[in-house]
């Protein structure tokens, strides 16, 4: 069935061996290493953050803005709003808590984390990529989103959806399993490679940027930013 | 946008030199700050913040006025192209940022990173204005600043004439009215708009007579008097900061305890929050406590220091508009909301409102740009037209000369049938007239 020249089961090992610990460490340290940068740089040429930083404005910016619907841009467009809710939520817990990925967490650090049942993560990896195909629909047919779009934030997109894609045909054995599952690694492995070094950092960015507008327009003026 | 004019803009200096690259790489590397590197870095492109933008919804929903395209077409460009820029590229910037955004700030409160694209749009006027690329008329009154602190070019002698031109006025009405000049320790040093003294000098006597009623200690500086910033708009940083050091350090030699801001939204903004950091106060706050007259007027009427006569309130509906400057980006929408009960019977709010408002098409810079410009504010002033109407209100109550001459063209332009009005001409008509301010032939 599989090609005799190809050795899956070495590729199996260096991807979740020295491949896997690489990207774990460039996901992590490229995160810090951005955020140490900004700082860095903010202490300089940023004084309007920390001459008006107020914790509890920047917080209730937050938290308005991770609920669905709290926020008044979010009413505006509430199907938008809450398929990307739906998309985020299940790209941060399936990967977390994926059963199938307990057994890794575990084996490398050495944690065990909930398990979330194998019907719930399927469900929640089809409602992922529907959620996705929605949103590049959207980037489509919206003439102000269209025009804003590039090559690029498709292509971001698509990547995201590849380790669901891939994790979802594997676990079903649809295809060649062995292959399946390396290019799910290797997918994955590119998406989180992604994340510190483009938007994605939006990840921990977003965190910061919406506490900023959240004191600088309430703290200062006592205008709610949500 | 409507572009109902192909011809060329006129700027300060309509030349073919080319752009001097070093500067305008010199500009982007002073702003390029944490804050700015990660907005352009982390739009997702989601496009929520288009519908925010009175100037996107107003103009047919032209893709191309959505905040997050505007800031990308712009100051983005700038940094993809690492300063390297020409001429035609800058005259669409101007565009952009001049005729298509009025850096209300709006859509930084809807984007869900709270990018702050009024922000990066003021850093791309900068690099406009670096080339000489600026707003002819906002150059011309920069000029005047630069020459004289105020933007109208008015003479000290000229505003002191005004000012006892403006006390024999009321002489006929009123006791003991007066326009103390720079006077030293008064509680407030008042600062005005220079259309005041040139087209509304009427607005100044309404000022005294209300200081008068209320006792008030207060003084108008010869110099610093300006609080308006025209530089800012014209992408002057540099002269901006002057034009706002020449009132804090006015104050601060008067010994004055306040600055107080006459209705104009922009100066309090100007003066209030962006003014420290133009003239290069590290922490960001004014030497000397700034007041907007919202708030003073607020104080009066709670205080009971003014006493309205209730058979004069106004009986026919009237809405607010919210300046931006004074509500969103000033916190000041509640005080004015607590006076119209004391003036107006029938108050209509308008939908949003608050620090959700819309800005009327006026602001940024574009109303004092002239009347050539005027074609892109009506047609993105129809939102707020649309605004007013909805609340079938006859007059627009607004603390802001801008949003006034703007609603007064808009209801011109679409048959609002409305007339603008400003806080102290109500006050000043529905005043009970206290003891001290009545003529010996009254009392
Ligand atoms: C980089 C390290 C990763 C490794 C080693 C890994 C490994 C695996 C394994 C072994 C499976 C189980 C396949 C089976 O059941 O036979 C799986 C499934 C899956 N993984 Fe990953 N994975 C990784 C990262 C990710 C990431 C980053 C995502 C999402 C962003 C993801 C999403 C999924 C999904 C959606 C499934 C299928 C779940 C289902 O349909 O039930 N994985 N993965
Ligand atoms: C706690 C973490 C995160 C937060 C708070 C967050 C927040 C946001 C926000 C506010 C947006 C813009 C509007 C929207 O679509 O809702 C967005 C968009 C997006 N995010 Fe995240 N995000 C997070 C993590 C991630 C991660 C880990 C990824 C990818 C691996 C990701 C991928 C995306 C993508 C692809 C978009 C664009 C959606 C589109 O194309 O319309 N996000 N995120
Ligand atoms: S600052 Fe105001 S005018 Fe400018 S893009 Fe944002 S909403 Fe539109
Ligand atoms: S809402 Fe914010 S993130 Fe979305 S396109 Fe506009 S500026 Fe970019
Ligand atoms: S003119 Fe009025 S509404 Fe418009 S920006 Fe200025 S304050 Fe805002």
């Amino acid at each position: 069935m599989m090609e005799s020249d190809i050795n899956w089961n070495s590729i199996y090992e260096i991807l979740t061996g020295p491949a896997l610990w690489f990207t774990f460490i460039f996901f992590v340290g490229g995160l810090l290493i951005r955020l140490a940068f900004l700082f860095r740089l903010s202490r300089k040429k940023d004084r309007v953050i920390y001459n008006h930083f107020s914790l509890a404005w920047g917080l209730r910016s937050i938290f308005q803005w991770m609920i669905p619907w709290a926020s008044a841009s979010m009413r505006q467009q509430p199907v938008f709003s809450i398929v990307a809710f739906i998309f985020h939520l299940s790209l941060l817990a399936v990967p977390l808590f994926l059963s199938a990925h307990i057994v890794l967490w575990e084996e490398a650090f050495g944690v065990r984390l909930w398990s979330m049942p194998d019907g719930l993560s399927d469900g929640l990896t089809l409602i992922f990529i529907a959620a996705a195909l929605f949103l590049i629909a959207r980037r489509r047919i919206r003439p102000e989103v269209r025009i804003l779009t590039s090559a690029w934030d498709y292509a971001l997109l698509g990547i995201t959806m590849l380790p669901f894609i891939t994790g979802f045909l594997a676990y079903h054995q649809w295809g060649p399993y062995e292959v399946l599952l390396i290019l799910h690694i290797l997918f994955s492995q590119i998406l989180l490679i992604l994340i510190p070094t483009t938007k994605l950092g939006h990840m921990v960015l977003f965190f910061l940027t919406r506490a900023f507008i959240g004191f600088e327009m309430g703290g200062r003026r006592g205008a709610r930013s949500w | 946008m409507t572009s109902p004019t192909k011809k060329k803009f006129e700027f300060e200096n309509n030349t073919d030199a080319p752009v001097d690259v070093d500067r305008v790489r010199a500009i982007l590397n002073a702003n390029d700050g944490a804050r700015i590197r990660t907005w352009l870095s982390i739009c997702s492109r989601c496009g929520l913040c288009a519908e925010s933008c009175f100037v996107y919804v107003a103009n047919d929903r032209d893709p191309r006025l959505s905040p997050a395209y505007k800031f990308s077409h712009t100051l983005g460009e700038m940094y993809r192209r690492k300063g390297k820029v020409d001429r035609a590229f800058l005259e669409k910037c101007y565009q952009i940022a001049w005729l298509q955004c009025t850096m209300c700030k709006r859509c930084s409160m809807y984007c869900p990173f709270g990018i702050d694209v009024a922000t990066m749009i003021a850093v791309a006027r900068s690099v406009c204005h670096s080339q000489g690329i600026t707003p002819k008329q906002l150059a011309f009154f920069s000029d005047h600043c630069d020459k004289t602190g105020n933007h109208m070019g008015i003479p000290v002698e000229e505003l002191v004439d005004t000012c006892e031109w403006m006390v024999e006025e009321v002489e006929d009405d009123y006791e003991g009215v007066t326009i103390p000049i720079d006077q030293p320790d008064a509680k407030y040093m008042y600062t005005v708009n220079p259309r005041e003294p040139v087209y509304y000098p009427q607005d100044i006597s309404y000022a005294a007579i209300i200081f008068a009623a209320a006792k008030e200690s207060w003084t108008m500086p010869t110099f610093g008097w300006d609080c308006t910033n025209l530089p800012m708009f014209a992408g002057n940083r540099t002269l901006a900061g002057k034009q706002v050091k020449n009132v804090y350090d006015k104050a601060q030699e008067l010994k004055a305890q306040h600055i107080l801001i006459t209705e104009c939204g922009h100066a309090y903004r100007s003066m209030a929050f962006e003014g420290p950091y133009m003239a290069g106060y590290p922490d960001g706050k004014p030497p000397v406590k700034i007041k907007h007259y919202v708030q003073l007027l607020h104080e009066y009427l709670r205080d009971g220091r003014i006493q309205i006569d209730s058979d004069k309130k106004i009986k026919e509906p009237i809405t607010y508009q919210d300046p931006c400057n004074v509500s969103r980006n000033g916190g000041l929408w509640e005080q004015a909301r607590k006076i119209i009960p004391y003036i107006a019977e029938d108050f209509r709010d308008m939908a949003p409102n608050r620090e959700h408002n819309h800005c009327c098409g006026g602001g940024g810079g574009i109303m004092p740009m002239g009347p050539d410009y005027k074609p892109y504010r009506m047609a993105s002033g129809k939102l707020k037209a649309d605004q007013i109407k909805a609340t079938g209100a006859k007059f627009v109550i607004t603390p802001c000369h801008n949003c006034f001459d703007q609603i007064n063209d808009l209801s011109e332009e679409y048959d609002l049938g409305v007339k603008a009005l400003s806080f102290k001409e109500i006050i000043v008509e529905a005043m009970i007239v206290p003891d001290h301010l009545k003529l010996e032939c009254e009392k």
